[in-house]
Order: C-alpha cells, then sequence, then structure tokens
C-alpha cells in the first residue's frame, strides 16, 4: 500500500526524465520534511528520486557581488562558506540557525524553498535579496516564487536547479525561534542595496512570507531603527496560534525589524 | 570514605553500556517467531463505538491476528484499576469508572486503544490497521476540569456522575475557620498547575510470550516496578497466576514515573500472545507516547492564607481541583491527595490546615504520577503564595519564611505528617550566600540599564520520599505496602551479588548499591552485582518512583548485609580462633582486631561454600535476604532562589542564576545526586517556562509532537550551582531521604517568583512563555 521506489538521480535531465516517468513522483532533497511526513503516512509517493548526488546543484559560486547557491547545497554547507560570509554574512548566519546540527546537515536550500513553509528561514532571504530562482526550465524571479502557505510557483516535475542574487551593501536577519521547534515564529531579513531597501517577513504570515512595505518606505527616507519607532505592524492577515497571537507577532516583527536594523548599524562593512 | 564508598563520586559502573549504545531495552530483546503488533487507537475524544470491522484486516498481508476488546473481556482479562481507595468526605468510595485494555463500547480520549493488529513485520500491521473499519457515533467532548465539574457538562462514565470521581477532605475544617477569623491579614491565590507530558527517551514497549508447553508467560516491559506488574496483572487483571508469570524490565530509558502503571498494551500483549500462539511486541512510537503516556499534574487551585499581626502564619486553606483524565491510572488517586495535601505545611509551622480535592474525568490522557507527583503542585501552591503573602506585607520573602520555619523535631503537622529532622535555615542561609542576595539591588539596576528586567524569587521546599511504612499507607487506603526487599548473595570465591526489588532506569543503582557493599567489606566495586527488573531472579519488590531507592530499596540492602557480616563474622572466628566481637572486615580483609591474625574476605567465602569446617550446626552457604518497611516518610527540604532577566519588547525570560541548596540527608555518590538534582530542575524549568499541553474543545492534542511540545533544551538552562547541607535522616539506617525530584518540586516555584518579581505583575501564569510573558507586560502597562 505505501510503497515507494527509490531513484537516484545523477543529472538534472535525468531527475527530470525520473520523474515523468514516475506515477506520483517526489523530489527528495535533505528528506528533512519529505521523509517525516512520509513516516506518518501524510504523503506517499509511488517514486522517491534523490537530487542530493546531482554534482551541477551543489555548492557555492561567486563571481564579483553575484551569488550562486546551488539548491542541494546543505544549510550546513552555507553557514561555512568563508566567501560568502565575506560578502552576505546574513544568509550565512541565516543558514547557522536553522534547526539543529543534524538537520543543517541534511536539509538544502532548495527542499526548503520548494517547500514554502510558513515559518521556514530562507524565503525570507530570498525576497529581501530579490533572488532568482532557477529551475530546469525558467528563473523566477523571488517575489514570483513564493504563492502561497507550502505553495510555489513551481510547475509538476520542475526543479530547482540554484538561487542567484546580488549580494546587498548590508543585510540582517533576525529571527525570533519558536520556543518549541525553533522555526521562526517571526523573521525579518532586511537588505540594502544602494537606496533600495526590502525587509521581508518569514514566520508570521497568514500566506507565507510577505514583504513589510510600509518599514521598506520608513527606512529609505531613515536608514536606523528609530526609523521604525512609529511603525505599526497590522496583526489582520498575521498567523495566530497556540505559540503566538496575530498581536504578540505583529510586535515580534517590528522587534525583530529594528533588532535586524541595529546590527546592520553596529556591523562594520 | 574509601575511594569507591559512601560518599565518593565514582563514575557510573552502567554508563559504559549507555553511553556506546550497547544498553539492553525491550525493543532488543527478540525472541524466536516474534511478531509485531500496532494498536488502532480512536481518533475521537469522546464517542460510542457503533461497530467494529476487522475483516478486511484480517486479510491483509502477513496478518496473523486481529483482536477485539470482546474477545479479551470473554476470556476473562479485567479491566484496569486504580490500586488506592480514596474516600469521599462524605464516607462514599471513590468512583471508579471502567477501563477495558481495549475500548468496547465507548472511547474517552483521543488514543483509547480499540484493536489490536498482528503482522509478520510491523509495517504490514500498520498497514492493516488502517484496514480495521471501527464506525464512531461522536459524543459531546470536556477537556477542563473546571468545566467538566458543571452541571449539564459531558458524562463521561456512568459511575461517576458529574464527572466528580471523589471529593476529599483533609485537615480540620473548623479549626482552620476559627484560625482565618482571628486574621490580621489573608492573601489569596488562585493557581493553575499545567500538565505535562512525561517525555522519556524511550517510548514504552512490551513483549509478551507465551510458552504453551509450560503454560507460563514472559512478559518484557518498560517497567519502574516489574514485580508490581505482576502482582496487578495476576490479581486483578487475570492474566495468569503469578508463578506462571514472569516480568522483566531490562534497561529502561527513563520512567518519571509515567513507567509506574501497568498499561492496557502489556496486559493486550501477553494475552495476545496466548491467543495468536505468537510472541507479541509492541513498541510505542513518539505520537503515542505523547498520546497515550499518563500525564502530569493538571491542577486548578484556589488558596488562602491567613496571618496574625506578627506576620505568623495562622492557617492555610486549599481547594483543588484534580483533572484525572479519562480513566483512573493504577496510582492516580494518591497523587492529589496524599502526596500533595499532606505536604500543604511545607518548612513552616501552620497551626490549622484545610484542604479539598476534586478529582474529575475530562476526555483526555489519564493523570498520574509524574516527577514529584503532588510534591511539585503543593510546593507550586505554598511557594507562591508566600511569595504573594511577603509582598503584600510588605517583607522580606526570606523574612518572612524564617518567621515562620519549624524549629523543633519532630513536627506532627496537621496533614498527616511529622518531620523527623530539618534545618530550613540553614538551607536558606546557604542558597542566599550562594546567590549573593544581598546584592540583587545592584543586579537589577545594571540590568535596567541594558534594558531588562531582572527578578529574584526562591522557594522553600519539603517533600515526602522513601514512601512509605506499608501500615500508615494501608491505612490511608493503598492497595499495596511500600516495603523493599533486598538479598546479599556472596559468590564462593567472594564476589557478591545484590537483589533487590528497587529497579533502576538512570537513577545509576548499579553504582551507588555497589558502593554501599565497598563501603562495608572493603571489596573492589567491580566485584560487586546489582541484579534487578526480574520477577524470576528477585523474589518480590516495590519498585522505583518517589525517590525511594536510596531510603527504601538501600536500607533493605543494609540489613540483608547486617546478616551477612554477622554470619561472616561467625565463620572467620571460628576460623581464626577469636571471639565473634573481636572480628572487623575491612579492606577486603577479615581480621581479628589489634592482631595481625587475618583471612582474606574471598576465604571466609570459601569457607562457607566448601562447609568444611564451620561452627557447629552452621548451615553452609553465605546469602541473606531481607525486607524493610520504613518506619516513616524522610523528608529532604531546601531552598532554590532563581534570578531571571526578561526581555521586555519580547517576554523572553533568561535564567542567569540559579542556585539549589538541598538537605539529602546522607549522600551516597555526590556525583550521581548533582545528577539527580540537574534532570530535576531541568525538568522543573520546563514546566515553568516551556512545557504547555493543549487539548482543542474537541479532545484533540494540539500538542502532539516536538514542533509543538517545548521540551526545555541545553540553552534553556543555566549553569546550575549546587549545594548541598545534611541533617541525616533519623527514620532509615543510613540516613538517607531522598533528591530524585527535589528538583523538578523546589524550581517551579521559585521561577515564576522570579519572573513575577522582574515584571511587577502576579498574574502569570505556566508556562511562563514569552508570550505568555509579554502578555501580562502589556496587562499592566
Ligand atoms: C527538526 C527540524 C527543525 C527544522 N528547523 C528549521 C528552521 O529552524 N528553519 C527552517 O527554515 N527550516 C527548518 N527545518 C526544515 C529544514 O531545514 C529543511 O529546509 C526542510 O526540511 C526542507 O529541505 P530538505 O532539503 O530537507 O527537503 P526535502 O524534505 O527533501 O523536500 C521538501 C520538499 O521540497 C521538494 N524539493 C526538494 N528539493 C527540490 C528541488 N531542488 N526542486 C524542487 N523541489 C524540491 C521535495 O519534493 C519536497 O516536496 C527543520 C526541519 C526539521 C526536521
Amino acid at each position: 500500500m505505501y510503497e515507494t521506489k527509490y531513484h537516484r538521480a545523477t543529472s538534472v535531465e535525468a531527475g527530470a526524465r525520473l520523474m515523468s516517468e514516475a506515477e506520483d513522483g517526489k523530489f527528495l532533497a535533505g528528506g528533512m520534511t519529505l521523509i517525516p511526513t512520509m513516516k506518518q503516512r501524510l504523503a506517499s509517493p509511488s517514486d522517491v528520486i534523490d537530487l542530493r548526488r546531482i554534482e551541477a546543484m551543489k555548492g557555492i559560486v561567486i563571481s564579483g557581488r553575484t551569488v550562486r547557491i546551488g539548491a542541494a547545497t546543505t544549510h550546513y554547507d552555507v553557514s561555512i562558506d568563508e566567501e560568502l560570509a565575506k560578502i552576505c554574512p546574513a544568509i550565512v548566519s541565516l543558514a547557522a540557525h536553522i534547526g539543529d546540527p543534524q538537520v543543517r546537515n541534511m536539509g538544502t536550500i532548495g527542499g526548503s524553498i520548494a517547500n514554502n513553509d510558513p515559518a521556514a528561514d530562507y524565503p525570507s532571504s530570498m525576497l529581501a535579496l530579490d533572488a532568482m530562482i532557477i529551475t530546469n526550465e525558467r528563473s523566477i524571479p523571488a517575489s514570483d516564487f513564493f504563492v502561497g502557505l507550502f505553495e510555489t510557483a513551481l510547475e509538476p516535475g520542475e526543479i530547482i536547479t540554484a538561487v542567484e542574487f546580488i549580494a546587498p551593501d548590508r543585510a540582517a536577519y533576525k529571527k525570533f525561534p519558536n520556543p518549541a521547534s525553533l522555526y521562526a515564529m517571526a523573521g525579518v531579513f532586511v537588505a540594502r542595496s544602494g537606496d533600495v531597501i526590502r525587509v521581508a517577513v518569514t514566520g508570521a504570515g497568514e500566506n507565507g512570507v510577505f514583504r513589510l512595505i510600509d518599514a521598506e518606505a520608513a527606512l529609505a527616507s531613515n536608514f536606523s531603527s528609530a526609523a521604525l519607532d512609529s511603525l505599526i505592524v497590522n496583526p489582520d492577515g498575521l498567523l495566530s496560534d497556540m505559540h503566538a497571537s496575530a498581536d504578540y507577532r505583529a510586535n515580534l516583527v517590528k522587534v525583530m525589524a529594528r533588532r535586524a536594523i541595529a546590527e546592520i548599524a553596529n556591523r562594520p562593512m | 570514605m574509601g575511594v569507591e564508598g559512601i560518599g565518593a563520586r565514582v563514575l557510573r559502573k552502567e554508563d559504559k553500556r549507555f553511553m556506546t549504545g550497547k544498553g539492553r531495552y525491550t525493543d532488543d530483546m527478540v525472541v524466536p517467531g516474534m511478531k509485531h503488533a500496532v494498536f488502532v487507537r480512536s481518533p475521537h475524544a469522546h464517542a460510542r463505538i457503533a461497530g467494529i470491522n476487522v475483516e478486511e484486516a484480517k486479510k491483509m498481508p502477513g496478518v496473523i491476528g486481529v483482536l477485539t476488546g470482546s474477545e479479551l473481556k470473554a476470556d476473562g482479562i479485567g479491566n484496569l484499576i486504580c490500586g488506592w481507595m480514596i474516600h469521599s468526605k462524605d464516607g462514599s468510595p471513590m468512583n471508579m469508572g471502567a477501563w477495558s485494555p481495549l475500548a468496547t463500547d465507548t472511547v474517552r480520549y483521543v488514543g483509547d486503544a480499540v484493536v489490536l493488529v498482528i503482522a509478520d513485520t510491523k509495517g504490514e500491521a500498520r498497514d492493516a490497521a488502517e484496514a480495521v473499519d471501527i464506525s464512531y457515533d461522536e459524543l459531546p467532548v470536556v477537556v477542563n476540569a473546571v468545566e467538566a465539574l458543571k452541571h449539564g457538562a459531558p458524562q463521561i462514565h456512568p459511575e461517576a456522575s458529574n464527572n466528580m470521581i471523589f471529593d476529599w477532605d483533609l485537615g480540620d475544617e473548623m479549626a482552620t475557620n476559627d484560625a482565618f477569623a482571628k486574621a490580621v491579614h489573608v492573601t489569596k491565590l488562585d493557581i493553575v498547575n499545567n500538565r505535562l507530558i512525561p517525555n522519556a527517551i524511550e517510548p514504552r514497549a512490551t513483549l509478551g510470550v507465551y510458552d504453551a508447553a509450560e503454560d507460563h508467560y514472559t512478559c518484557w516491559t518498560t517497567s519502574q516496578n516489574p514485580h508490581v506488574a505482576r502482582l496487578v496483572m495476576s490479581a486483578f487483571y487475570n492474566v495468569a497466576p503469578e508463578n506462571k508469570l514472569r516480568v522483566i524490565a531490562p534497561d529502561v530509558g527513563g520512567g518519571f514515573g509515567s513507567k509506574i502503571f501497568i498499561y492496557p498494551e502489556e496486559v493486550v500483549c501477553l494475552w495476545a500472545s496466548k491467543k495468536t500462539g505468537v510472541p507479541v511486541k509492541w513498541v510505542g512510537d513518539r505520537t503515542e507516547s505523547f498520546l497515550a503516556d499518563a500525564h502530569g499534574r493538571d491542577h486548578v487551585t484556589h488558596a488562602e492564607i491567613a496571618f496574625d499581626q506578627n506576620n505568623k502564619i495562622l492557617g492555610l486553606k486549599v481547594q483543588t481541583i484534580a483533572n484525572f483524565g479519562a480513566y483512573m491510572s493504577l496510582f492516580s488517586s494518591s497523587v492529589p491527595t496524599y502526596l500533595y495535601a499532606t505536604l500543604l505545611s511545607g518548612q513552616y509551622d501552620i497551626p490549622a490546615i484545610h484542604a479539598n480535592v476534586k478529582a474529575v474525568y475530562t476526555n483526555t490522557a489519564p493523570v498520574d504520577a509524574y516527577r514529584g507527583a503532588g510534591r511539585p503542585e503543593a510546593t507550586f501552591v505554598l511557594e507562591r503564595i508566600m511569595e504573594t503573602a511577603a509582598r503584600e506585607l510588605n517583607v522580606s520573602p526570606a523574612e518572612l519564611r524564617r518567621k515562620n520555619f519549624v524549629r523543633t523535631f519532630p513536627h506532627q503537622t496537621p496533614v498527616i505528617m511529622n518531620y523527623d529532622t530539618g534545618d530550613f535555615d540553614a538551607t536558606l542561609d546557604a542558597a542566599m550566600q550562594a546567590a549573593d542576595y544581598a546584592g540583587f539591588e545592584q543586579r537589577r539596576q545594571q540590568a535596567a540599564k541594558r534594558g531588562k528586567l531582572r527578578g529574584i524569587g526562591m522557594s522553600c521546599y519539603i517533600e515526602a520520599c522513601g514512601i512509605a511504612p506499608s501500615a500508615a499507607v494501608g491505612s490511608l487506603g493503598a492497595g499495596v505496602g511500600l516495603w523493599e526487599s533486598a538479598e546479599v548473595r556472596v559468590n564462593a570465591v567472594g564476589t557478591i551479588e545484590i537483589l533487590t526489588g528497587s529497579h533502576s532506569h538512570g537513577q545509576g543503582h548499579e553504582t551507588t548499591f555497589a558502593q554501599l557493599v565497598t563501603e562495608r567489606f572493603g571489596v573492589p566495586i567491580e566485584s560487586v552485582s546489582i541484579v534487578h527488573g526480574d520477577t524470576d531472579k528477585v523474589q518480590m519488590g516495590m519498585g522505583t518512583y518517589g525517590s525511594r531507592s536510596g531510603a527504601v530499596g538501600m536500607s533493605a540492602v543494609v540489613k540483608a548485609l547486617d546478616k551477612v557480616e554477622a554470619k561472616a563474622k561467625k565463620i572467620a572466628a571460628h576460623l581464626l580462633e577469636a571471639d565473634e566481637a573481636d572480628i572487623e572486615i575491612n579492606n577486603g580483609d577479615v581480621r581479628v582486631v589489634g592482631t595481625d591474625k587475618s583471612l582474606p574476605w574471598f576465604q571466609v567465602a570459601l569457607a562457607a561454600y566448601t562447609a568444611h569446617n564451620l561452627p557447629s550446626g552452621m548451615e553452609p552457604g553465605l546469602k541473606e535476604g531481607a525486607f524493610y518497611d520504613p518506619a516513616n516518610f524522610t523528608f529532604p527540604g531546601g531552598c532554590h532562589i532563581c534570578e531571571v532577566e526578561v526581555d521586555p519588547e519580547t517576554g523572553v525570560t533568561e535564567i542567569v542564576q540559579f542556585v539549589a541548596a538541598d538537605d539529602f540527608g546522607k549522600i551516597i555518590n555526590p556525583m550521581i545526586v548533582e545528577g539527580q538534582v540537574h534532570g530535576g530542575l531541568a525538568q522543573g524549568i520546563g514546566q515553568a517556562l516551556l512545557e504547555g499541553t493543549h487539548y482543542d474543545a474537541s479532545g484533540q492534542l494540539l500538542t502532539a509532537s516536538y514542533m509543538d511540545y517545548a521540551m526545555p533544551r541545553a540553552f534553556d538552562l543555566p549553569s546550575f550551582r549546587i549545594l548541598t547541607t545534611e541533617t541525616p535522616c533519623l527514620s532509615n539506617p543510613l540516613g538517607i531521604k531522598g533528591c530524585g525530584e527535589a528538583g523538578a518540586i523546589g524550581s517551579p516555584p521559585a521561577v515564576i517568583n522570579a519572573l513575577t518579581d522582574a515584571i511587577g505583575s502576579n498574574e502569570l501564569s505556566m508556562p511562563a512563555t514569552p508570550q505568555v510573558v509579554w502578555n501580562a507586560i502589556q496587562a499592566i502597562k
């Protein structure tokens, strides 16, 4: 009843082909989300196509200020990349604070954004960095990619191969973890490139990651945490559950945003 | 103290096997022909079972059997019981509803076991379990005990009208009312003790093996008290007579109380093994642990305390509603009664106390003893109300406590307990000094400059361990005696086996019990082995809970050692041609005092077994047994001081300092005691800050995984400062009081007292998560 065939893809093309041949296939990356779901029998794919061994999907390439992270790169590998730390320390620190060591050594950036958990960390960075999500078929701007709760612009069978972004002048990520799961209960990624300021929020939105446009506007005229003193984060549209009410999340979004900006201000660049 | 005797920091002998993954747990047991079981559990919190269809499931691949409660009943297996009778204040016995190991007509909580599926593999059993077709007619649900008592609430058991199991009183109500009439000040407090889910690292498991040739059963199980399991399964559940039932609890990965009780699973698997003719193993998964292990705590309490003009306590009134869940678990009734209300006097001389406890059924998992069992609840009430009173009376919390400390012993409280000894000033002084209590105000101001709210809180707890004098607990309704047994077997070459009815599931008995022998005979600790956890090896025992292994289990060992020592001395005196009174045993030598005449220990042992030259009339062998029935409870006590810093913007609490000064009486191994305190504090702090159990209105457990149930992690905890003072217990031979639960008992009120001090509001419930703390701060803004 729950039989699953395991395939190990050696190239992106092979992965796509295996998927097209499968009756009800699923890509497998770190398996940190997919495997528990299968164990609980909430998912029962006919075929699992493992993307982790595809060399072309692994590793971090930096040319100038352009950063390309392969989709099968683990959180751990992002968290220890010294070159990346020089030009975008915020994403390195984000990766270092995902889950626990076991999860960081298995989970991948591609899996994280494909899954688009509303409490996952990476989606906020993708949105704030105005990243391109590169698939085997096209490039999708982050602002079009994250559609809703666990929903993305990916078509069936489409494989994320990498993400690409221009390192910002400055950026910071501040996360308030859920005390039980350690996922984000409110995480705010602030990125500044020249005059362009982008603030993205994860963990708090009813529809997943979103941009905090009001904060961006306030910061454009005065890039300091004081600029957010009078910011009112509207609790409408924020998640409310046994861990945190919408009001509390609204407060956390503001506090995390201010702390991210304070960190940028204090960090030598 | 020798290097391996009493008081030595001997490294734990058992850790090599635990740390290298070589422990042997129930799930590691494999017997020929063994099959795997999965329970089909109720997805509803309350429903009538309209029909059970197992035909499809029986046809699934690998299936050996699909069994239901009606078959179990037809074979004469009895309902699960609560073994401690409580009478309501009107004299009527408690209203215990029926608990069938497999539900037949009604399910009463999410996780209630209904059908057992056995198959060749666990995967096949799971597949077949999904094919079992149970139709339910849903019934109205109540999860909150206060709601359950209300008129018109859903009825859970026909035996308990309005869901009331008992309405029980302790203490003199009239005298307490009189005391309140004279009061100059009365402090009142409404308080909730949050429900906890035990979360032992090893989920429960059992392997039932029926041997048709011998008509004999073996039950491997994750138990803290295998002998009690055998007794109860024989005497009440009708599984098999005791001589036909062997219960083995091998290595057990933590219990914290939750593995005291006899659950449906072991009863059903034993019965199913006979029914299907195959050994049946069930290993719970983590979700089952959350749903169907007995939970802890869950009290709603109103308390009032009365003071005279000198701030001396005149009286205490406590009214508690205790949520028992859907069924009465094995010792559930004792927890909010004789393990709770009897401790309400705390460290204080209180002339009059009256407590009323209402026990209530709800559509939630059964609730029973969990680390501390009743004493944490009592301590939380008393230490929160003392702190609150100090604030209202505008005196320092330490001063108010000191003013009321018991200082003469023995001290008879108005709630049964008779404290033999203690020195509450000593633990309070030690803790305050270690915490630099005097310097707190300065630290508070420094924290304020950093934008943090700093607070300090204390808790002066007493608890009762070493449960308990059998006649006393018998008169209070216990269905069993609470003594312990031991046997000391000296082998012919002088090595020694200690057989004990205590069970070790993390406590380190293999080390500490051996230290007693090393202390006594001076033999190396490697030559001593501890045997426990098997009813075929150890004749009888009451098991490990209530911090009783040291106070009761070791006392039995001491009695047996006394007998062995006496016999060894007789033999040695005979061989050395000396007077028995002149023989001493030291460092592995048996010698005549003041002479150079001696025999090595092993020769005395050998002489006992060769029996070539024994005193006339003496039986061969060197083996003695003893039963120890405690004369009194023991009373560990101490003072915990917690210091916190709160981030007012987020409500995050950081424990910046935690001091525990405890009086555990005599300590056998300080390292192990510290480990016990660390674990207890982690659990107490977990209760105070992190662990919240949430059922929704339909009775679904929302916190059924670690995604939602927050267990304390290392980074949630400070580096503890642990001190001990010592007033040896007077009622047992070693002077031991017990240390297993103190950490979980003393710490929650210390944390909440510190937090309420920090934020300047007394309205704070546990777990005080960042959200809860932030709400409390907003409410007073
Ligand atoms: C205990 C625990 C704690 C965690 N804590 C955090 C946390 O704090 N913050 C956080 O952000 N995350 C957290 N996670 C999530 C984790 O970090 C992973 O990001 C997440 O599990 C998904 O990545 P994965 O590589 O494991 O993907 P998988 O589980 O293998 O796959 C997830 C989904 O993505 C699809 N998929 C995977 N790769 C691709 C691809 N290249 N193209 C298209 N589809 C793809 C799969 O088909 C599947 O549907 C936690 C997980 C666990 C188990």
